[in-house]
């Protein structure tokens, strides 16, 4: 019986707890396009542009939600002896995919933008903080695919993830603060506007549950082909012992 | 012992950067330059006026690279770090001593970009805005030094630490970069800012310096031993 | 004092130790020989508790090395292929820095520089225009000066001449009738001279041969 920090020793990734994870998904998703597209009525003001609505503020909740599950994860590997490079693997997954969603959020808030008011680019706190976070964690990345040993490499990225954690509230009052000297930001945001009628509120609640469901099911798999990385390491290192005791000659 | 310890690698940095004046005669004179090239990119003098202060501290973040990375590496030399290391060295103490020294050369700084502000832009500083100044240049010089050297720390040593400082760095500078601007354009009699709101900034900065001196302080020692 | 079994250290991967016992009292002057890459250099950093074992043990002055690292580190000297000194300071500059981290007396800096043979005129030359001998003793005042138990040196005597092997000599000597206990290596045996100590072969990651268990077989 395999866990979900545990690899399995198949040569697959998937067990049926990711299979039903991954078809909720899908149908879930499948749901929210119908309905995003053809099922929920335009928006008074901004008509069809407001569709964007549903890939963009589900995206948006993944890309904090990954942000406090590598934050988190990297605690626990901190804190705890035990398992702490399983955790590690989640941070790291986590981080993956969340730079994903952080980069589709920043994506289609700029389309957005550009539909609703012919900009690119609006310099609102919630748009602004994601840039950051998404730098944040492209650095991240780039920290974690250093050489070291596993352990050296979940050391280093769990203290950045950590200092992460104070960064980014910081970085977002200032952004709101500076944001709030300029009397127009107060009005600048796509989804203020938006009339939400009970079709659209359901599809827009559904989305989040596929994309968080979306989220986990690709931070089980690749947190596991990591793991299968590193035992990959570890296995190599009997291998290594036995030829290199077999070239020691007692005198 | 901390203390001890701390005082010891601060005296030490700078009279290294004593000894040297790398400060003085090449990373002050490229931060000028900056500024005069900012002028002429820019090339309306109002605009460069408005634009003071945060041209400024944008100069004095770029500058802070090339310190933090000399800071570290000249521990990195002759392999000065690892003798710290072996010496059983407290990491709070190390971080303490060499932000310290990081400060001092950053407040350096920022005061000759100010008088270069001045000079330059024609940027007026009244007696009044001078509290306001010189604590913004301290809490900034602060804010930029502790976090310079903890990821100067993070990224020492690593094959990648040439391109990552700036890339880890730059983010997490925002704020301070944010708040010492504003209150420095507040200082610099900048009316689109009152002092209220100056103050307001530089207590965001009162912040940063409070919330990475202490996060430093405690994750720099498990930072240094990832090396090993 | 130095107590290791069976460790087995791990560098990316590959076991640079693998599987070394060695014990060694204090007072003990030990030589560490074997070929490039036999594990040497690991071996010292163990001991220095710079690298943990993956499998095995390792105790220095009754602690782990593992467990109480920074108990360990304080109380030893490790000299590693670099001397870790800032090149812009001079030669006392660089002791005292070592001197203030440990709450040493400028008279004990002083002491240090005299009997390495750095008084006088070199103690106020800045470090980068030494040579490398003189730059190896700098590095050696400043375990002095820390006060340090254990000596650990890596090829100590590796690009010095003659002249300056002996005097090197001469300082281990002195330092260990003064109580400290020495472990270096080298892969040049046949210029120990007046050192006499006790061999330890070390080959692909393990102790291969031990003289101490050869009594009476000269060295």
């Amino acid at each position: 019986m395999t866990t979900i920090t545990t690899p399995t020793t198949s040569r697959s990734t998937s067990t049926t707890a990711t299979r039903v994870l991954g078809t909720v998904a899908l149908v879930l998703m499948a749901w929210v396009v119908v309905s995003g597209l053809f099922l929920t009525p335009a928006d008074v003001v901004q008509l069809e542009s407001v569709r964007i609505m549903y890939v963009h503020v589900p995206s948006a909740w993944i890309a904090y939600l990954a942000f406090v599950t590598t934050a988190v994860a990297s605690a626990i590997s901190l804190f705890r002896r035990h398992r702490s490079l399983g955790f590690d693997r989640v941070a790291g997954a986590s981080a993956e995919v969340g730079v994903l969603f952080m980069a589709i959020t920043l994506v289609t808030g700029s389309l957005w933008g550009r539909l609703t008011w012919g900009t690119f680019w609006q310099w609102d706190p919630r748009l602004t903080t994601t840039a950051f976070l998404f730098v944040t964690y492209v650095g991240y990345l780039a920290i974690r695919r250093l050489d070291g040993t596993p352990r050296q490499r979940a050391r280093r990225s769990a203290i950045l993830a950590l200092l992460a954690v104070l960064e980014i509230p910081l970085v977002h009052f200032s952004v709101v603060l500076w944001r709030s000297l300029h009397q127009e930001a107060s009005v600048l945001n796509t989804d203020g506007d938006v009339r939400l009628d009970g079709l659209m509120l359901f599809t827009l609640f559904s989305g989040v549950i596929a994309f968080s469901a979306a989220f986990a099911w690709f931070v089980v798999h690749r947190q596991r082909v990591a793991a299968m990385e590193d035992l990959r390491l570890t296995s190599g290192l009997d291998v290594a012992l036995a030829e290199r005791r077999a070239e020691a000659v007692p005198s | 012992m901390i203390r001890r310890t701390a005082t010891a690698v601060f005296r030490k940095d700078l009279l290294i950067e004593w000894r040297s004046r790398a400060l003085l005669t090449r990373v002050v004179p490229f931060a000028v330059l900056v500024l005069v090239l900012f002028a002429i990119a820019l090339d309306s003098e109002p605009l460069v006026l408005r634009a003071g202060a945060g041209l400024v501290w944008m100069t004095t973040l770029f500058s802070a690279l090339v310190i933090v990375q000399r800071s570290f590496e000249l521990e990195r030399r002759d392999g000065a770090l690892d003798v710290l290391k072996t010496l059983g060295v407290d990491g709070t103490a190390l971080f303490l001593g060499k932000a310290a020294a990081l400060i001092v050369q950053l407040l350096t700084l920022v005061v000759i970009l100010v008088a270069g502000a001045v000079v330059l832009y024609g940027v007026n500083v009244e007696p009044s805005a001078l509290v306001l100044l010189v604590t913004t240049a301290l809490l900034g010089s602060c804010g930029i030094g502790l976090v310079g050297t903890l990821y100067g720390g993070l990224v020492s040593g690593t094959s990648g630490r040439d391109t990552l400082l700036p890339l880890l760095l730059m983010p997490v500078t925002a704020p301070v970069l944010i708040g010492a601007s504003r209150a420095t354009e507040s200082a610099f009699g900048g009316d689109a800012i009152d002092a209220t709101t100056a103050w307001a900034w530089v207590g965001l900065l009162a912040v940063f310096v409070a919330a990475f001196a202490v996060a430093g302080a405690v994750s720099f020692g498990p930072l240094l031993d990832s090396d090993s | 004092m130095v107590d290791v079994r069976d460790a087995v250290v791990t560098m990316a991967g590959f076991p640079a130790l693998a599987g070394a016992t060695i014990a060694v009292r204090e007072g003990d002057i030990v030589v560490l020989a074997g070929p490039n890459g036999a594990g040497k250099t690991t071996l010292l950093r163990l001991c220095a508790g710079l690298v943990a074992p993956v499998r095995g043990s390792a105790r220095v002055f009754g602690l782990d090395v593992a467990e109480q690292r920074d108990e360990v580190r304080s109380r030893v000297g490790f000299l590693g292929h670099a001397n870790g000194l800032y090149g812009e300071l001079t030669t006392r500059e660089n002791v005292a820095f070592h001197a203030a981290l440990v709450g040493a007396s400028r008279d004990e800096v002083d002491a240090a520089l005299h009997r390495l043979g750095l008084g006088g005129r070199l103690a106020d030359v800045p470090v980068a225009r030494l040579s490398a001998g003189q730059r190896r003793r700098c590095a050696l005042a400043n375990l002095v000066v820390r006060r340090a138990g254990l000596w650990l040196l890596d090829e100590p005597h590796a690009g010095l001449d003659a002249t300056a092997r002996r005097e090197l000599d001469d300082t281990l000597l002195a330092a260990s009738r003064s109580g400290a206990t020495i472990m270096f290596a080298s892969h040049d045996l046949d210029r120990l001279g007046t050192l006499r100590p006790r061999i330890v072969r070390i080959e692909s990651g393990c102790v291969t041969s031990d003289s101490s268990l050869r009594k009476g077989a000269g060295q």
